[in-house]
């Protein structure tokens, strides 16, 4: 598939207004405004435009739900990017932000907004610095702000730096965060759609989900509903890291198969130093292990899913044979022990449980009853709480028990990790302070 | 008096808070060009929404002095018209506020999954033999602060390490972390550049 999305990274100036307008830049926008709101979300239903920050569910739903009654409405843009295996609004922000942008505008225009935040994640600083250079551009030749290309519509887009929580990626938690409070979710309903920002209608859209927007204004919804198999159309960006040849984002249609994503050489060329495959995380950290024998299904929503598994935000951490099944689930628990927002019991607690008794099997201090433990905790969190990310901080210690349960055993059984690397520190470092 | 037996509140600490006090340190004031950047920033919100720029504020604390303390939070908070408590609860929470005294340079190695698979471990073993510390601490110099930091979202250029919550490192191994050390020792914040999008160039 021709690459839509990343066609122009890798030109030296893809980044600068000038390189955007030569190539259809503010083309989609023109579009749209000259086609009543209404008409745009109609498109974008049709197009079937799912949401790539991880739940999959349709844009075009998504703004219809959006109270229209009530004034000011809002645009979040979830540029907050934390799940782990997930890089690829990176690299859009930063090669073609003008393209986010133009989303955004484009969101604006069919929901009725005023404004959009970009709530960009802290550490991405370097990018948002890029960002806010040529959003100062797109203001200077009126792409944005007052009268728009001359059609007389104002529209502000502001960019927010966040502050280092994993949590802010979760929608109303996001939205808690840009009010200047602990990034903690809120009970749904009312959902953002009629109490989002300010307690005002907004829609929170993914940077991924935005960038498709100027593309299906232009080239119409069939073009991007073939893009892909049924209800999962569009170009999609994968990232795929760990033990792979040539870790990246790959731009490719979701009928590709997860396997050519890992082994083919146009993506990520497969596994480093001759190595076995042992696991495979298709949606970043938060989704179920797939194996070496469930890879030959096309990388979309519904396929994954079928599967076994969750496409989610498309990060795929491949784990090659020299890789202790506890010792990454403890290093994912770690990760969930820490960013848990502390909101909701099960996951504050248990979090730090699961983690606890991870480090005690992988210690070979631990016991067989540990094994059954480990999923009896992670059972009492998943679903039990506010937000998804009780969930995902149980998937990792549930998932690995189900497929690896020898390896816990071997654990238990000779008091030691019975899977060494040469990769790892020689003694754990997680937990030491 | 005790609701377990293994919970005797005399004699082990069960009931004691693990709340950190932050420092009073210095009277704080913004200087005129920092409080001009908050100002306009304020202008980004609605007028009744100031405590949308508190995340913002509480970087220009840290801009000033390094860290944040007790007097800045509340001026922070008297600017955005909020209670120091407030103040406090947010920047408790976020991991990029540093609440106390840290080195001039902060050494954050992503410790999460892909970057594990890539050898994190090892660089942060690494940087912790080369500094003479261990993680979360400063070393005796006030040059340097060794953290793990969790997934930065960069996993096709692990492992990276982080530099005062900007600079990244990508591709990091022991080696070229002793040398990145040495590098901000021999010629401070220069040895910072140039250092981003190795994988692209």
């Amino acid at each position: 598939m021709e690459p839509v999305l990343t066609k122009y990274v890798r030109e030296p100036n893809s980044f600068t207004l000038d390189f955007f307008l030569k190539h259809d830049g503010y083309a989609g926008l023109r579009k749209a405004v000259s086609m009543e709101p209404n008409a745009v979300i109609e498109m974008v239903k049709a197009s079937g435009l799912r949401g790539r920050g991880g739940a999959g569910f349709p844009t075009g739903m998504k703004w219809q739900f959006v109270d229209k009654k009530t004034e000011p409405r809002y645009i979040a843009c979830n540029a907050d990017e934390s799940e782990p295996g997930t890089f690829k609004d990176h690299v859009l922000m930063e090669r073609n932000p003008h393209l986010l942008f133009e989303g955004c505008l484009i969101g604006c225009w069919a929901i009725g907004a005023k404004v959009a935040y970009i709530y960009i994640r802290g550490e991405f600083y370097h990018v948002q610095r890029v960002m806010e250079a040529e959003l100062a551009k797109a203001y200077a030749q009126g792409y944005a702000g007052k009268n728009i290309m001359g059609t007389g519509w104002d529209c502000d887009i502001v960019i927010h730096r966040g502050a280092g929580a994993y949590e802010a990626g979760e929608e109303t938690a996001l939205i808690e965060s840009l009010e200047g409070k602990r990034a903690q979710p809120r009970i749904k309903p009312p959902f953002p759609a009629v109490a989002g920002l300010y307690n005002k209608p907004t829609a929170v859209n993914n940077v991924e989900t935005l960038c498709n927007l100027p593309s299906i204004l232009i080239n119409g919804a069939e073009w991007f509903a073939a893009l892909g198999p049924e209800k999962n159309g569009g170009p999609k960006l994968f990232c795929v890291s760990g033990h792979v040849k040539k870790p990246g984002v790959f731009e490719a249609s979701m009928r590709t198969s997860l396997r050519e994503l890992i082994y083919d050489q146009k993506f990520a060329g497969g596994i480093r130093e001759g190595r076995k495959l042992k696991a495979v995380i298709p949606g970043g950290s938060s989704v179920p292990i797939l194996l070496e024998n469930q890879l030959d299904v096309p990388a979309s929503f519904d396929d994954v899913q079928k599967a076994g598994s969750m496409l989610g935000s498309a990060g795929i951490i491949v784990m090659d044979e020299t890789t202790c099944m506890v010792w990454a689930a403890k290093n994912l628990l770690y990760f969930y022990k820490h960013e848990s927002c502390g909101k909701c019991t099960p996951c504050r607690e248990g979090g730090d449980w699961l983690f606890k008794i991870l480090t005690r099997i992988e210690n070979g201090e631990g016991e067989m009853r540990d094994i059954d433990l480990l999923t009896s905790v992670g059972n009492n969190i998943a679903g039990k709480t506010l937000c998804a990310f009780g969930d995902a901080a149980a998937t990792p210690a549930l998932t690995t028990v189900k497929n690896f349960r020898a390896e816990f055993e071997a654990h238990v059984r000779e008091g030691r990790c019975t899977v060494p690397a040469d990769w790892r520190a020689a003694k754990p470092l997680v937990g030491a302070h | 008096m005790s609701f377990h037996p293994l919970m005797i509140y005399d004699r082990q600490r069960f009931q004691q808070s693990e709340r950190r006090m932050v420092e009073e340190g210095p009277p704080f004031t913004f200087t005129a060009a920092r409080r001009d950047t908050l100002d306009e920033l304020l202008t980004k919100y609605p007028p009744e929404q100031k405590r949308s720029a508190v995340l913002a504020a509480l970087y220009l604390v840290q801009e000033q002095q390094g860290h944040l303390t007790a007097s800045g939070m509340r001026h922070v908070a008297e600017i955005l018209q909020l209670t120091p408590a407030e103040v406090e609860d947010v920047a408790t929470y976020y991991v990029m506020f540093f609440r106390e005294k840290v080195g001039k340079y902060v050494l954050q190695v992503c410790r999460t999954l892909s970057c594990a698979l890539a050898g994190a471990e090892r660089v942060t073993e690494a940087l912790a033999e080369k500094l003479g510390i261990h993680i979360g601490e400063t070393d005796p110099s006030g040059m340097f602060t060794l953290l793990e930091f969790e997934c930065l979202g960069a996993c096709d250029r692990a492992p990276i390490v982080m530099v005062n919550n900007e600079h990244w490192h990508e591709k990091a191994t022991p080696e070229s972390c002793g040398r990145l050390v040495d590098d901000l020792k021999a010629r401070g914040e220069a040895a910072l550049s140039g250092c981003h999008l190795r994988v692209e160039k």
